[in-house]
């Protein structure tokens, strides 16, 4: 098929076979993670879903007025997947990412200040403006970044987990990587690993269903499902309806749950999409797919539109329920904003800061020697 | 004072800490069941047992991976790495995670981890295992790297890599394994960083690291025997961070120095020694410094010729020669 001519829309397998609006045939809903969620709780993941699109979106203009250097990959399209695995995390579940990783952020407590003053490059950043949109990082919620080489994250979240493990904690690390991710090698070398030692890690795919912009049949020998890898690592696996925070939610906690009980890691593969290009700078974000397709997409599988009008199906929500809420994220959006453009850049001399820790902390270690060789 | 090998100094330096500390622990190709490709840790899974020692499949980006996030999470892995060579496969562990973590967090991680294993050439196992890495490594701030010619320095060197806040490569050298040397019994650390003058000389400075030190010693003791020169010998035993006082104290003294280096010359360690030198003693020096390094080539297979390959005590007389 040439570039120009238009696609049809591609609905992968999770998707194809199941209708398309939030419910299901299995009453995911009824399943034990879900059965007793408050309205609260039903309308703070909307929340938190319109606060990463909202936050994103504020980012996008920052972006395009030249605020911002290098990459910036919105998850815009994604936002139920991290909604519905990140809350999910108890009090020793970690959790770590690739570079499309302001959402979890945001979920797992991070401020909309700090993440938007790392936007910038400001010292009041998450990462004192030192790591920038692919970096995000907060041990103390136990979120772990944050990574920018494709699937260089995914051993980082087996020792993460083989850590919990080895201190006799009950708990599991989320690990999210892309559908491109898992053609890398050091992937599958995880996957060994923790099947092989019964390492507590949820590796999460989010199956956006490309890699910058090669589509997931250009990239993968088995085009059908990506998840099913793990079988041959003896590992379990299974696949997820992205759009519908239910299913996501109630896979997810299985998964966790045989991690933190029996030690089993899990391949979970999160049907999902993303609305705009890989990254802000995808020079080629119209030639890979259709206008259609995104539209397509927007239309039918959004999934704020979808928990939308589940909750009003429930008659958790109202339009003006959701307009109080989105107007808050809003709010919260443009007040980090305002914060991120009025904090300071750091100096120069911050440079050389956080690079070992035992310079850092003054210790004696960090008084012997020479570290840096700046003439 | 006890003398014992290289080898058993290392070893006796990781009952001590995983005695030490829970958080400890040994993980790599054969390091268990096995006792070690090469032997250096005999012994202790027997003594320490499958959780403190643990034998892991030939997936070096995985495991090393893996280490960097136990590392992140607060244990202290000692992770080998069969050949220093091997570390290719798990270049981006290294570099990428265990390097930059802590700069791109924002100080908010450390990685408290030790990547070691033998980094050698000399023992006719061609090319692919007979890289001297100290220099890729050295290169990336965020990253130690420690090269001891002794099983004394071998010893305090690894417990305080051990112990270390930020991560270690430590790296080993088959062909020094077997060497015995006096070993105090009990407790010491050696701080990282501070080099150590192997012997005390007055006409020029040899400056080295790793088995490259023994190559000088060798080179001093013939030097005075036969030329009557009195040649110093400061052993780095750390390449980053660097003792730069030592250095320059000792190039002040004699006035002259020749670096010897089993790193390849180009952007090798002591294209590095040579440039601080310039910088900081130029009108101390008394002839152009001097570079004795491996041949610039690949490891050479052939067992007589690869001897010659590495720097000898010939090529350093020679070079010493030049000079003085
Ligand atoms: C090792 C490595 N190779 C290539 C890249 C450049 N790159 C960044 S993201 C990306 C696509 C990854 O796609 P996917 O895993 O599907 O994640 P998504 O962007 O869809 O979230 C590529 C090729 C990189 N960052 N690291
Ligand atoms: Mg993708």
């Amino acid at each position: 098929m040439s570039a120009t001519q238009p696609k049809t829309p591609i609905v992968s397998v999770a998707r194809a076979e199941k209708p398309k609006t939030a419910s299901s045939p299995v009453d995911y809903a009824k399943a034990p993670v879900n059965a007793n969620l408050t309205p609260e709780q039903k309308l703070g993941f909307l929340a938190d879903m319109l606060r990463i699109r909202r936050f994103e979106q504020a980012s996008l203009k920052l972006y395009q007025q030249g605020k911002m250097g290098g990459f910036l990959h919105l998850y815009i399209g994604q936002e139920s997947v991290a909604v519905g695995t990140c809350a999910l995390m108890g009090p020793n579940d970690h959790a770590i990412t690739a570079y499309r990783d302001h959402g979890h952020a945001l979920v797992v407590g991070m401020s909309m200040n700090e993440c938007m003053a790392e936007l910038l490059g400001k010292a009041t950043g998450c990462s004192k403006g030192k790591g920038g949109s692919m970096h995000f990082f907060a041990p103390d919620k136990r979120y772990w970044g944050g990574h920018g080489i494709v699937a260089g994250q995914t051993p980082l979240g087996l020792g993460i987990a083989f850590a919990l493990k080895y201190k006799g904690l009950k708990g599991c690390c989320l690990a999210y990587l892309g559908d491109g991710a898992v053609n890398q090698g050091v992937f599958h070398e995880s996957l060994n690993l923790a099947s092989l030692w019964n390492i507590p890690v949820v590796y999460i795919i989010e199956n956006n269903q490309y890699s910058m912009g090669t589509s997931l049949a250009r990239s993968s020998a088995i085009k059908s499902c990506l998840a099913e890898r793990a079988a041959g690592y003896d590992m379990d696996w299974d696949l997820v309806n992205g759009e519908n925070l239910y299913e996501v939610r109630a896979k997810t906690w299985d998964a966790m749950e045989r991690a933190r009980e029996k030690c089993k890691p899990c391949v979970l593969e999160i049907d999902t999409y993303r609305y705009y290009g890989h990254s802000v700078a995808d020079a080629n974000a119209k030639k890979y797919r259709s206008p259609e397709e995104i539209e397509f997409y927007k239309q039918n599988h959004d999934p704020i539109t979808l928990w939308e009008n589940r909750l009003k199906e429930e008659g958790v929500a109202t339009d003006e329920i959701i307009a109080k809420i989105d107007k808050a994220a809003k709010e919260e959006t443009a007040a980090s904003v305002q914060f991120a453009e009025d904090s300071p850049f750091p100096e120069v001399q911050d440079i050389f800061d956080d690079i070992y820790y035992e310079v850092d902390m003054g210790t004696e270690a960090g008084k012997t020697g020479r570290h840096f060789f700046n003439d | 004072m006890p003398v014992i090998t290289y080898r058993q100094a290392l070893n006796d330096a990781f009952a001590e800490e995983l005695e030490r500390d829970e958080n400890v622990f040994l993980m790599g190709e054969e390091v268990a069941e096995y006792n070690g490709a090469y032997k250096v840790t005999e012994g202790l899974w027997k003594r320490f047992g499958d959780k403190r020692v643990i034998d892991t499949p030939i997936s070096e980006a995985g495991f090393i991976g893996l280490g960097v996030g136990a590392a992140m999470m607060g244990l202290r892995p000692v992770m080998e790495l069969m050949f220093w060579s091997f570390a290719y496969v798990a270049y981006d562990q290294i570099i990428n995670n265990a390097g930059c973590v802590r700069y791109m967090s924002g100080g908010l991680i450390n990685c408290p981890l030790v990547i070691r294993g033998p980094a050698n050439g000399g023992t006719n196992v061609g090319a692919t295992h007979s890289h001297t890495p100290e220099n890729f490594f050295a290169n990336t701030p965020g990253l130690k790297v420690v090269c001891p010619a002794t099983p004394y320095d071998a010893k305090g060197l690894m417990k305080t890599a051990i112990r270390d806040n930020d991560p270690v490569c430590f790296m080993e050298n088959t062909l020094l394994y077997g060497d015995q040397g006096e070993v105090p019994e009990g407790e010491y650390l050696i701080p990282i960083g501070v080099a150590d003058v192997k012997r005390e000389g007055t006409d020029v400075s040899l400056i080295a690291h790793g088995r490259a030190v023994l190559t000088s010693l060798a080179a001093a003791h013939r030097l005075h025997e036969e030329f009557n020169i009195s040649a110093e010998v400061v052993d780095l035993r750390s390449i980053r961070p660097l003792d730069e006082q030592t250095i320059l104290d000792s190039v002040r003294k004699t006035h002259r120095a020749v670096l010897v280096d089993e790193n390849k010359p180009f952007c090798g360690v002591s294209s590095q020694i040579a440039t601080m030198i310039q910088e900081h003693a130029f009108d101390d020096l008394d002839a152009p410094i001097q570079r004795v390094c491996s041949l610039d080539a690949p490891a050479i297979y052939s067992p007589p010729i690869e001897k010659q390959q590495l720097p000898t005590a010939d090529r350093v007389i020679q070079k010493v020669l030049a000079v003085c």
